[in-house]
């Protein structure tokens, strides 16, 4: 009766990813109304900065009142449905985009196609640029998201590029290859790479020798690349962020064909911390692709509401940079008190400079070095603990025993409780369990232990 | 290798038909009252600008709503963390109630069974790709709001087969033109999935008959296929007979969820319309089928509605006396001017089909054609837009098995403009359509017939023309 595609589950909502949350859903911390509820580590929202944007509203009420110069435009908001979108939105665009990468590159608002939020960039880019059949290589890990957003109504393919903790997870010429031949074994035709960067769920920057690798491979197998860059407002430490069009852009490659082949994905959901407001957008050189996604972008416009709020906002060029460097010293901040928390329990993670959580090493927690030994850890861990975390095989990590952690979406209060829980989860997994004695007791006991032998552990 | 997909290469969205054509002509040479008073007069755009001022003054009393507020608090982080494809609970609950209302309360919706979409235009996408798999058929009477070919074919792979509806019965849809479509279809190995019907009709400006409605459901029943109803002009139902809505016809049947067919029946909505408001992309789809509001739900993510939006809409239509008020004076107001339009056409010899509902007219200028072709309405169109500089959409555009009608909409510009816009037309149909079959006049000759001798061709012609009496249906 149904489509396939409603029938079945290639929407990829049955992964842990998502179950996690529904458990959360279930029974959600709060600190006063429900102080043992699970802790939500799992979602990577930016919360640490609305203040910012909060007096910035209340300081110019024109924005959200829908007035210019104090005359209403409400009429001319409410009939605004052109895909080419508002135009003063669009140059605001541009120009932030600009400033977040140092200026060093410049971008065209003719070039710039608004979505409805990167799910829906995401997924036009693949109706742009994939047949059904066809297939993109991705960097695992990856958002577990992108199973939905790039396979489920393209019927496109996503073949891994295996990226490994031996090297910290860069993407090798090697990694680029093999998964190329993988595909070609299937029979897939590979239209292109997509890679995240800043990536999710690492939280590194790709390196200048790894976007030269991929441009090189690019150009060599005529395929296209996809960066998502929705995460390069959040840079928090050195390296600096480096986009795939500054690495184009340094090779002068302005004229080559691959300048055509390369689109970058943006979003307001992670930098300033506004997933609620739907605005995504689609950025390429490529003509062709622009006018087709545009005509696409039909399908999830950006509320002309909310563009002209959000274009006032972005006007204030003094308010953008203030709020840029106090996002990041926030993100930074928060992000060594999660890795402090989490060393003070013996656990290590990736090191990181980016993004809006931590990429934690729980290898040495498994009781095997296998996925059902994972998925038994992430159990525990949600269910016994509390937290709600993402397991590595939800985002096809090759190794078992990762974890994405976030930091930014919860309050410094209760990201203490969380270290807190992660180390009696420690304690418990490590520790063989001991009868006679009371648990409470117990745990204090050998969690002083503990902490006194891993306190020599390198930082990683 | 084909560098871009098949979908970005090649035109199957559609916009390269004379409907956007149009709008392209329009957007080079825009009328304006002051600056460019010969410019071309926008009528091909079925927005709803008459009731604005009620919305404007509702905000500015109400300046919670917009300013992130709710009962003197700021509510901005929550809103802006907000992306729950269930949507905003009290804006579902708000959307139910405003839709009911519309229908005079005789049916009622659960907002559990709401899915928010950005706009129809998502909507309509999303059902197709829930409903009907590449290489499947949905049947659609014609003629047909023309963005469909783009909203429901274009990157689901999905076939549309046409319902033809004709003129001599006031473009309903008949038993016959169903099940002729539907063996259509199957001719050409296409599996039907289901049918769309657009009530009130984009470009008929009519509501369906209770008859139709029937027609309808004991037809989706018969083959085991879906209905989907686009609704969205649903509160542009100015004049009698009252809207029907299809959920108010499978109550009146007893089909309850017990019943199959309960479950095939899906609604689309919109406050692009009845609100005026498409530049907030609020869209919904409504469903009593589980499966559906579930598959549809994971779909919204990509296109979700701005919180903002939500919350803004959610706060108006909680308005009861505004919603009540807003209703019926949209109503006075759609039904005054759709009466100038008509009259303005009468004057110029030109009848349309007598609508109740929607933001156009569907007029009748198949006695201005050179010969009862598409060549010919295609040759009159671009005379009414190069010309006459009026932009209108030709009835080809909108799949309609006969030439010569166009769709003429009246909510979108002011009532000064469009009074200019009837005289513009009955000055054209005065100067050019008299001798029709002169060859070979120089242009200037041809126009220098005295207004005298057209008219009387013009009055001639129209006494012969018995084939569709003035606001015939």
């Amino acid at each position: 009766m149904l489509s396939k595609k409603a029938s079945c589950d290639s929407h990829g909502q049955d992964s842990s990813y998502f179950l996690g949350w529904q458990e959360y859903e279930k029974n959600p911390y709060d600190q006063v109304q429900n102080p043992n509820g699970i802790i939500q580590m799992g979602l990577a929202e930016n919360q640490l900065s609305f203040d910012l944007i909060e007096s910035w509203l209340a300081s110019n009420p024109d924005a959200l009142e829908l007035k210019r110069n104090g005359e209403s435009v409400f009429k001319e908001l409410a009939l605004f449905q052109d895909y080419n979108g508002f135009p003063a939105f669009k140059n605001e665009m541009v120009d932030f985009m600009a400033s977040m990468r140092g200026n060093k590159v410049k971008f065209d608002p003719n070039k710039l196609v608004l979505t409805a939020g990167s799910t829906s960039a995401n997924e036009t880019l693949m109706f742009c640029l994939a047949d059904r059949g066809d297939a993109f290589l991705l960097p695992i890990p990856y958002y577990p998201g992108f199973d939905r957003d790039l396979k489920w109504r393209t019927e496109a393919e996503i073949v891994p590029i295996k990226c490994t903790s031996a090297n910290g997870y860069k993407i090798t010429e090697t990694a680029l290859e093999e998964a190329y031949q993988q595909a070609q074994k299937f029979n897939l035709k590979v239209k292109g790479v997509l890679v995240t960067n800043p990536s999710n769920p690492l939280g590194t920057t790709m390196t200048r020798l790894e976007l030269n690798h991929l441009i090189d491979f690019a150009i060599e197998k005529e395929i296209h690349i996809i960066s998502d860059e929705i995460y390069s407002g959040t840079v928090f430490n050195s390296p600096s962020f480096v986009s795939i069009a500054e690495a184009l852009t340094e090779r002068n490659l302005e004229d080559a064909e691959v300048w055509n082949r390369c689109h970058i994905v943006y979003s307001l959901s992670k930098d300033l911390g506004l997933p609620g407001f739907r605005v995504g957008m689609i950025y390429s050189n490529n003509q062709a692709v622009v006018s087709a996604a545009t005509k696409m972008s039909s399908f999830g416009l950006v509320s002309a509401q909310t563009q002209y709020t959000l274009s006032q906002m972005l006007k204030d060029k003094k308010f953008t940079a203030n709020y840029m460097e106090e996002n990041q010293k926030r993100l930074e901040r928060r992000k060594e008190m999660l890795v402090c928390g989490l060393k003070g329990a013996g656990i290590r993670c990736l090191e990181s400079n980016a993004g809006l959580f931590c990429w934690v090493d729980m290898r040495h927690l498994l009781q095997s070095n296998t996925f059902e030994a994972e998925k038994k850890l992430w159990k525990k861990v949600v269910c016994e603990f509390g937290l709600n975390i993402s397991p590595g095989s939800s985002c096809h990590c090759s190794e078992p025993g990762w974890f994405r952690m976030c930091f930014a979406n919860m309050s410094e209060e209760t990201l203490m409780v969380a270290m807190q829980r992660i180390k009696a989860l420690v304690e418990s997994t490590i520790v063989p369990q001991q009868t006679g004695l009371s648990k409470s007791r117990w745990l204090k006991n050998k969690w002083v232990f503990q902490l006194a032998s891993y306190e020599q552990e390198p930082d990683r | 290798m084909r560098m871009l997909s098949r979908n970005a290469t090649f035109n199957s969205h559609g916009q390269d038909s004379s409907y956007f054509l149009g709008w392209q002509e329009y957007e080079k040479n825009p009328y304006h009252e002051v600056h460019n008073t010969n410019g071309i007069i926008q009528m091909g755009l079925a927005e709803n600008q008459l009731c604005f001022d009620l919305l404007e003054s509702w905000l500015a009393k109400n300046p919670e709503a917009a300013a992130f507020k709710k009962n003197g608090e700021s509510i901005f982080a929550e809103l802006a963390l907000f992306q729950d494809y269930h949507g905003l609970p009290a804006f579902k609950k708000a959307m139910v109630d405003f839709m009911a209302e519309i229908r005079g309360n005789k049916v009622t919706f659960d907002p559990n069974h709401l899915v928010l979409t950005a706009g129809a235009t998502s909507a309509n996408e999303t059902f197709i790709f829930c409903l009907a798999d590449p290489g499947e058929a949905v049947l659609i009477p014609t003629p047909y709001y023309p963005g469909f070919d783009r909203d429901l074919k274009w990157r689901t792979g999905v076939e549309i087969v046409p319902i033809h509806c004709t003129n001599s019965n006031g473009f309903q849809i008949t038993e016959t033109a169903l099940e002729e479509a539907y063996q259509e279809a199957e001719k050409c190995n296409l599996r039907v999935k289901g049918v769309l019907v657009t009530n009130p009709s984009n470009p008929l400006g009519t509501t369906m008959t209770r008859n139709e409605l029937y027609l309808l459901l004991s037809f989706v029943e018969d083959k085991g296929i879906h209905l989907i109803s686009d609704e969205i002009y649903s509160g542009t139902a100015f004049s009698s007979p009252s809207f029907i809505s299809v959920m108010e016809v499978l109550k009146d049947r007893n089909c309850d969820e017990n019943s199959e067919v309960w479950q095939r029946v899906h609604v689309v909505y919109s406050l692009s319309k009845d609100l005026g408001l498409p530049g907030f992309r609020v869209g919904a789809i409504y469903s009593n089928d589980d499966m559906v509001v579930a598959a549809a739900t994971k779909m919204s993510s990509f296109g979700l509605v701005s919180s903002q939006t939500q919350h803004l809409l959610s706060a108006m239509l909680s308005d009861k006396k505004l919603t009540k008020n807003y209703i019926a004076e949209n109503h006075k107001r759609l039904k005054q001017r759709q009466k100038n339009l008509v009259s303005g056409l009468q004057k110029a010899g030109i009848s349309c089909l007598n609508g109740n509902a929607g933001l156009f007219c569907w007029v009748d200028m198949r006695h201005l054609l050179r010969s009862n072709t598409f060549e010919a309405e295609m040759e009159l169109w671009k005379k009414i837009v190069y010309e006459v500089h009026l932009n209108i959409s030709p009835g080809s555009s909108c799949h309609c098995t006969e030439p010569g009608w166009f769709r003429v909409c009246f909510a979108n510009l002011p009532e000064r403009t469009l009074d200019l816009a009837m005289q513009r037309l009955k000055a054209f149909v005065g100067e050019y359509y008299n001798v029709p079959e002169v060859n070979g006049r120089s242009q200037s000759s041809h126009l220098s017939h005295s207004r005298g001798q057209s008219l009387t061709k013009w009055v001639s012609r129209l006494s012969f023309d018995d084939r569709c009496p003035i606001h015939g249906r």
